[in-house]
């Protein structure tokens, strides 16, 4: 049977299937819209009271007056509910300072890793003189520290927060937690030194020894029975959106990564499509779930109204989980590699346009009307900048994985640009936003200076659009001249030279709100400037504080 | 769906289909994947010197997939023939790389075939490429007054090693240059075997 007929009956089986899936989803009821399900996030007669646990009070009020719509009601939320979620935030407080502390160490490392990685590539000569120094390390350095310090400690950390909160049920076995934090945080640290000192497996993404791969999968599992037992043991009937992307987002990357680092299976070619495969479902299987999962609870949470549809939320979900997981083979397009592997590959890259869709309607929808909440909320402009980075991202990858635009983009640092906006405009401002949110509510404390989470906002922002646009224009420049045989191959590197100066300013922006950042967060951990919030960290609140702690 | 049976179960399944697409279904294919009889085990220096490369993260500006002539003009820069699955036999873990920030390596051994120049150039690259944004290595290299006996120097464009020294290769970047020396992919393959078209490829096996 000839490749045609083949694949005419694969759409047609597909079509045949998917018309199934209507009519069940139909007697299922759907496409019927489920407000309750989408209100799971708040205790009764909270919708309408809007809150950044960022502001200062009198901001905090402007911000409700500008979210105030026709038909909201005063009636004050529900204390007993409050009072659940009170006893769910301080259950999780300690775990998750501790997360977010580590997060935030790691992102100050990591970015100055990153930015001498960018200067090098641009002044070859400057910091050779020790092996520890060499582009070849200090750029895996910077990989390894922003991806399992930074962006999976705070993942982490929010996974540990939101989890008792939706849940309404006190967090179990925070020890397991903090020893399962510990083991990862020995893990992150012991690979970086394996690195610079030269022991590596030599796989992008993968590069920590397995040996010292051993605690990062022992901390993982710590931590998943905990949140597991949780979730068994919770109060309420259903799940949030937030609770379906945090909880698988958290067996995958443990899979993922068992899979990935069992010792002397891997081999030859084999081996680069599993590297791949990993390389891709980090970000598809972990950074996005929980950073996508965040921006479903704290987006709505902040302007105090539901999404605008659950089950497109879900539809979202099932649809990342199937297609997400099977892109990796796009990396090796070209490449020494199973045609099959690489067009399957190339086929749900493109289909992952589908949860995009459906996740960007959805908060398109939502916001409808009220972006210029943004102006109020430093919070959520974070959260909007990133819920707007992840469609343009991943809108991005799915057209990146064509042939056509590979054939240009591949091996060029376009490729580079594109991984740091998933990876900074969406992930990481994302975090950035929900950190905000978080820290007040974890250590009874207002952020000291406001006005420094605005600053951070702008470095961050302005550093990632520069490093960005710079980067995919110098990038596309490499791919032309690479592909054009009657050019030397320095005509690539020549051109991408002013681009790579221009990556490096960015870079510099990023750092500076990097420090910016951290300064602000020791500043409150340390309990300097104004007292507002009062009480400290595992102190019991006062009676009269609970209803301000849920407004 | 509010179950978290569903839940669980629901996400280890999709993630089952794509480790059985992109990991286990590879697996099985390339299992059986024969040396090509022009390719050589590498030597022990030579394994030495490939630990260096990983080390130093050479392959994190390198790659080593020349890709085909419809693809890219890879052969024309002469990196070689497009890359099949049996030339990586004897590679682990694999070095495919994801930059060409570096030109591709695959045949550095065929196209830069001299002692003198692999050295000189990882120990100041601007010294023979002008302009190349390659680290330089020092930390590979010994910089005295005077070589001892037994040790070879490096012979150096004028201007490049400081005044009144001599520069000395360290072992490692000596089994580095032994690695990259090594790396020819001359050798003639078939093309890839389309899939359904199996049977009659291996009967033409021998006929190379």
């Amino acid at each position: 049977m000839d490749s045609a007929i083949l694949s005419l009956l694969g759409a047609f089986l597909l079509s045949i299937l998917g018309l199934f899936a209507f009519i069940w989803s139909l007697r299922k009821g759907l496409l019927v819209e489920n407000p309750k399900a989408a209100s799971a996030i708040f205790v009764q007669g909270e919708i309408g009271h809007a809150e950044d646990p960022a502001l200062d009070p009198a901001r905090q009020h402007q911000l409700k007056a500008a979210a105030a719509e026709p038909g909201d009601t005063d009636h004050p939320p529900s204390a007993g509910e409050l009072a659940d979620r009170l006893a769910a935030d301080r259950s999780s407080a300690f775990p998750v300072f501790m997360f977010i502390a580590f997060a935030c160490m790691w992102l100050l490392f990591g970015s100055i890793a990153g930015l001498v990685a960018s200067l090098k590539l641009h002044w070859p000569d400057f910091l050779v003189s020790e092996a520890w120094m060499t582009f070849g390390r200090i750029r895996t350095v910077h990989l390894t520290v922003v991806l399992y310090g930074w962006i999976t400690n705070a993942e982490l950390g929010i996974i540990i927060w939101l989890m008792p909160r939706l849940l309404r049920t006190p967090l179990i076995g925070n020890m397991w937690i903090m020893l399962g934090g510990a083991l990862v945080n020995i893990a992150i640290a012991s690979g970086i030194g394996a690195i610079g000192s030269g022991w590596t497996d030599g796989l992008e993404y993968l590069e920590m020894p397995w040996q010292i791969g051993i605690f990062f999968a022992a901390g993982m599992i710590c931590i998943i029975g905990p949140v597991m037992t949780t979730l068994v043991r919770r109060k309420v009937e259903s799940l949030y959106v937030t609770t379906w992307y945090h909880t698988a987002a958290l067996l995958w990357i443990t899979m993922l990564f068992i899979v990935g680092k069992i010792p002397g299976v891997h081999f030859g070619v084999e081996q680069a499509t599993m590297n791949w495969w990993y390389g891709h479902n980090v970000l598809g299987l972990w950074f996005t779930p929980v950073a996508v999962g965040a921006i479903y609870y704290f987006l709505p949470k902040i302007i105090a109204r539901p999404i605008r549809s659950y089950n497109l939320s879900i539809l979202g979900f099932w649809t990342l989980a199937f297609f997400y997981a099977q892109v990796g083979g796009h990396h090796l397009v070209g490449g020494p590699v199973p045609g099959w592997l690489v067009t399957l590959s190339i086929v749900q890259s493109m289909m992952m346009i589908v949860p995009v869709l459906a996740f960007s309607i959805n908060m398109g929808l939502t916001m409808k009307g009220r972006m210029r909440l943004g102006l109020y909320s430093p919070t959520l402009r974070f959260m909007m900048f990133g819920g707007a980075m992840y469609f343009l991202s991943s809108l991005q990858g799915s057209f990146e994985a064509l042939r056509s635009v590979q054939q240009v983009a591949h091996f060029t640092h376009f490729t580079v640009a594109h991984a740091h906006l998933g990876a900074y405009g969406f992930v990481t401002m994302v975090l950035f936003g929900a950190i905000y949110f978080m820290m007040p509510r974890i250590l009874y404390w207002e952020w000291p200076f406001p006005r420094l989470i605005s600053l951070h906002f702008w470095l961050a922002a302005i550093g990632v659009t520069i490093y960005f646009v710079g980067l995919t224009y110098g990038g596309w420049l490499q791919g032309l001249a690479m592909l054009d045989a009657s050019r030397p191959f320095m005509d690539s590197v020549n051109v991408t030279l002013p681009w790579l100066r221009w990556r490096s300013v960015g870079g510099s922006l990023m750092v500076a709100s990097h420090v910016v950042f951290v300064f602000h967060f020791l500043a409150m951990a340390l309990r300097f400037g104004p007292n507002r919030a009062g009480a400290a960290l595992f102190t019991q609140q006062p009676k009269d504080l609970e209803p301000a702690h849920g407004e | 769906m509010e179950n978290e049976v569903k839940l669980t179960v629901g996400a280890m399944v999709t993630f089952a289909i794509a480790v059985s697409a992109l990991v286990v279904l590879p697996y099985i294919q390339v299992s059986d994947v024969k040396p090509p009889e022009g390719l050589k085990p590498y030597t022990s220096a030579e394994l030495r010197g490939r630990a260096s490369y990983i080390a130093n993260g050479c392959m994190y500006c390198h790659s080593q997939q020349p890709r085909s002539e419809s693809f890219a003009p890879d052969a024309k820069r002469g990196w070689g023939r497009a890359s099949v699955p049996g030339d990586y036999y004897y590679d682990s873990p694999h070095l495919l790389g994801s930059m060409r920030t570096g030109p591709d390596l695959f045949n550095v051994g065929v196209r830069q075939p001299s002692k003198d120049w692999n050295l000189g150039h990882l120990y100041q690259p601007r010294a023979y490429v002008p302009g190349s944004i390659m680290p330089s290595f020092p930390y590979l290299f010994e910089v005295k007054d005077k070589a001892d006996p037994d040790e070879e120097t490096l012979n150096l464009p004028p201007g490049v090693a400081p005044p009144g020294k001599v520069v000395v290769p360290k072992p490692e970047v000596l089994d580095l240059v032994k690695y990259l020396q090594s790396l020819k992919h001359e050798y003639p393959v078939l093309p890839p075997e389309p899939h359904d078209a199996a049977a009659p490829a291996a009967a033409a096996r021998p006929a190379s």
